[in-house]
């Protein structure tokens, strides 16, 4: 049962928040998800996996990401103090290892010897393609075709760490027809096939364990800003596409009620050219890949193509807690435009010296908006989730320079 | 509760023969082509008829269903059109079972009650929803049931005796194997594999057994007729449409009849197969 004066104690046991989440896929993989379930159950009470997790958390992924003072930042825009979680340093430069090093040391315990996921971005790819060469299981990332050619540089990373790239073609080729296709190889290759999944979305129990994994960067949060500050932080700012970053940050914070929490999603062109990825301010609540979340959809209930310049933001879908969340007003969900995200990617590079990742760039540029608002004692914590390098094609092509 | 599957399968059984299933996408690639196949599938010899409601995201399905949904999207079917489809067909024919197959979104879109009293009033006999298995019950498969439609289960290779009365408790009018555990229009099953499975179902209902995925040639349909109550062909129905289009992707001449010739021969394949 869910503890009604917690907003930390979901999903209930069919793996619902509220009316989101729960387990829509085909019978086929239904005996799976309950395998899994019982697996992350019995994983979350044995010491040996928390330590063993803990131990390449630290040694291999380089936990804990620092805690950063964006005091230039800060300065520039004249209110609130700025600090940044530093999840674009750890190994392959975004805070996805987290959960891939969590999944992938589950699917070792559950024997499984073939790994597959989507991807959008590429850097759940290279994740998953990293800690599968750790392990030495081999690796295939479905992405979008759209994805691979605004991606090479992570499509090229993938394969040099031996995973197998497919390109999806179906749909516009993003991330949720990568999302399609990886179920569908999973349904075809059931006995030996662990399928990694990049955000804290799909059925049940992923929303759980992905957010479980990630939220060591909340928990890590919470201590170093005792240490710098000696209190908590008064907002959280994470940017969302399927929210697992955010999710990570938030929920070691959600019953802390002194703590604004803001999930920033990707308004694209804007919401009213309807080529956004805003599924929570402009979609409405449905089905699929899994769970009941708020989807951008037609009346007649088909999925439509989400818009953004990140490719990571752009999934016409959220992770169903996040729904959940915004439901009961607990977290402020804002968009942010193409515009505002790549200025704020080079105001990033120009006073910190950190060319950001385009989604975290969507939560600065809501951090610029808000910060100058607020009193200079207030504290706005950041999750930095991902580095820029990826993104320089992107950025330079908007600004009309071939590289 | 609507009889018309009972009453099918009690037919098929008195003439000591299997069942043919043919599973047609709405709207593909035109709502008038479409409505021309599915109102001739009888004389044809379907003797039941599953009618794919397109989604975007059919997660189930291979690359020609895929298609054939798209098509049917992409000329402007919505499930309000899929419905007046089949009230169109009950004007003709008021015994062939139709079975309306798909994902649960676009009904959730439409509204669980809304669209029971819709399908009910359109002659619908029964639902197959790919993504919604017992675990989520409450949603739509009680609801349906209740509203007098079948709640047709697949069960799948990977449904063992343990699991299987769970999948078995609220389904009627028929269960659907899945013969192989991957996508639709793959690979051919192996009949030795199926002809076990249907015994293993049988141990666990009374229900008819109609299997399915993969069987695409009047011998495959045979061979599955041998073992099984009934066999389903969807994906080689689907290529057919396909294949009758011009380079446009619109009907041809071809389209409605080609479909049906192949019906045809499925049907011979499947009436043979215990002679």
């Amino acid at each position: 049962m869910q503890n009604l004066n917690s907003y930390r104690g979901g999903p209930d046991e069919r793996g619902h928040f509220g009316i989101y989440g729960g387990r829509y896929v085909a019978e086929t993989l239904m005996p799976l998800i309950l395998e899994l379930e019982q697996a992350y159950k019995a994983a979350k009470d044995d010491d040996a996996f928390a330590s063993e997790l803990a131990y390449w958390l630290k040694h291999y992924v380089g936990r804990p990401s620092p805690l950063y003072f964006a005091e230039r930042m800060t300065r520039e825009l004249g209110g609130a103090k700025v600090y940044f979680k530093r999840d674009e340093l750890n190994h392959t430069g975004a805070h996805k290892i987290n959960n891939c090093m969590g999944q992938i040391l589950l699917a070792r315990r559950m024997g499984k010897t073939r790994i597959i996921a989507e991807t959008g971005a590429g850097q759940h790819g290279v994740a998953t393609a990293t800690v599968c060469a750790l392990f030495g299981l081999p690796c295939t990332v479905y992405m979008g075709k759209t994805d691979i050619e605004r991606q090479q540089p992570n499509v090229y990373r993938m394969n040099l760490l031996g995973a197998e790239v497919i390109p999806v073609t179906s749909g516009a080729g993003t991330l949720k027809d990568a999302m399609n296709e990886a179920l569908r190889d999973w349904v075809a290759n059931v006995e030996n096939t662990y399928y990694l999944i990049g955000t804290a979305a799909g059925p049940h129990p992923y929303p759980e364990l992905v957010r479980d994994f990630q939220s060591v960067i909340g928990d890590e949060a919470k201590v170093q800003m005792q240490e710098a500050e000696g209190r908590l932080p008064d907002t959280l700012v994470a940017c969302i596409g399927g929210g697992s970053n955010a999710i990570g940050l938030f929920h070691p914070f959600l019953d802390d009620p002194d703590v604004a929490i803001v999930g920033v999603e990707a308004a694209g062109h804007g919401i009213d050219s309807g080529k956004h990825a805003a599924s929570l301010t402009a979609g409405r609540p449905g089905v699929l890949h899994g769970n009941r979340t708020y989807l951008l959809q037609t009346d007649d209930g088909q999925i439509v193509e989400a818009h953004s310049i990140s490719a990571g933001l752009d999934y016409p879908g959220i992770g169903p807690e996040h729904s959940w969340l915004k439901d009961t007003g607990r977290v402020q969900y804002v968009p942010v435009t193409d515009d505002e995200a790549l200025a704020a990617f080079r105001d990033c590079a120009r006073l910190e010296g950190i060319i950001p990742a385009l989604e975290p760039a969507h939560a600065l540029a809501y951090v610029t908006k808000l910060a100058p608002t607020l009193p200079k004692d207030h504290i706005i914590l950041m999750n930095l989730c991902g580095r820029g390098d990826k993104d320089i094609y992107t950025v330079a092509s908007a600004e009309g320079v071939s590289l | 509760m609507s009889d018309r599957i009972e009453a099918r399968f009690a037919a098929l059984a008195s003439e000591g023969r299997a069942g043919l299933v043919t599973f047609v996408m709405a709207g593909d690639p035109d709502q008038e082509t479409s409505q021309a196949i599915i109102d001739g599938l009888p004389e044809a010899g379907a003797d039941v008829i599953e009618i794919g409601m397109p989604f975007s995201d059919p997660m189930a399905d291979g690359p020609i269903i895929q298609a054939g949904g798209l098509r049917a999207l992409n000329a402007g079917q919505t499930l309000r059109k899929t419905l007046a489809m089949v009230a169109a067909f009950r004007k003709r024919d008021d015994a062939t079972p139709i079975v309306l197959m798909g994902y649960y979104n676009p009904i959730y879109s439409f509204g669980v009650d809304a669209f029971l009293k819709a399908a009910v009033e359109a002659g619908v006999d029964g639902l197959i929803i790919v993504d919604l298995p017992p675990e989520e019950d409450d949603e739509l498969c009680i609801p349906a049931v209740e509203a007098g439609l079948n709640f047709i289960r697949l069960a799948t290779p990977t449904t063992d005796d343990a699991r299987l009365p769970a999948v078995l408790r609220h389904t009627s009018g028929f269960v659907y194997y899945v013969s192989i555990a991957g996508i639709t229009g793959t690979r051919a099953p192996d009949v030795s594999v199926v002809s076990q499975a249907v015994e293993r179902l049988h141990r666990h209902t009374k229900l008819p057994i109609a299997v399915g995925f993969g069987i695409s040639t009047p011998q495959n349909a045979a061979a599955v007729a041998k073992v099984a109550d009934a066999a389903v062909v969807g994906s080689a129905i689907i290529r057919r449409v396909a294949e009758t289009l011009d380079d446009a992707g619109r009907a041809t001449p071809e389209t409605a009849p080609g479909v049906l010739s192949l019906v045809k021969d499925l049907a011979a394949g499947v009436r043979g197969a215990r002679q």
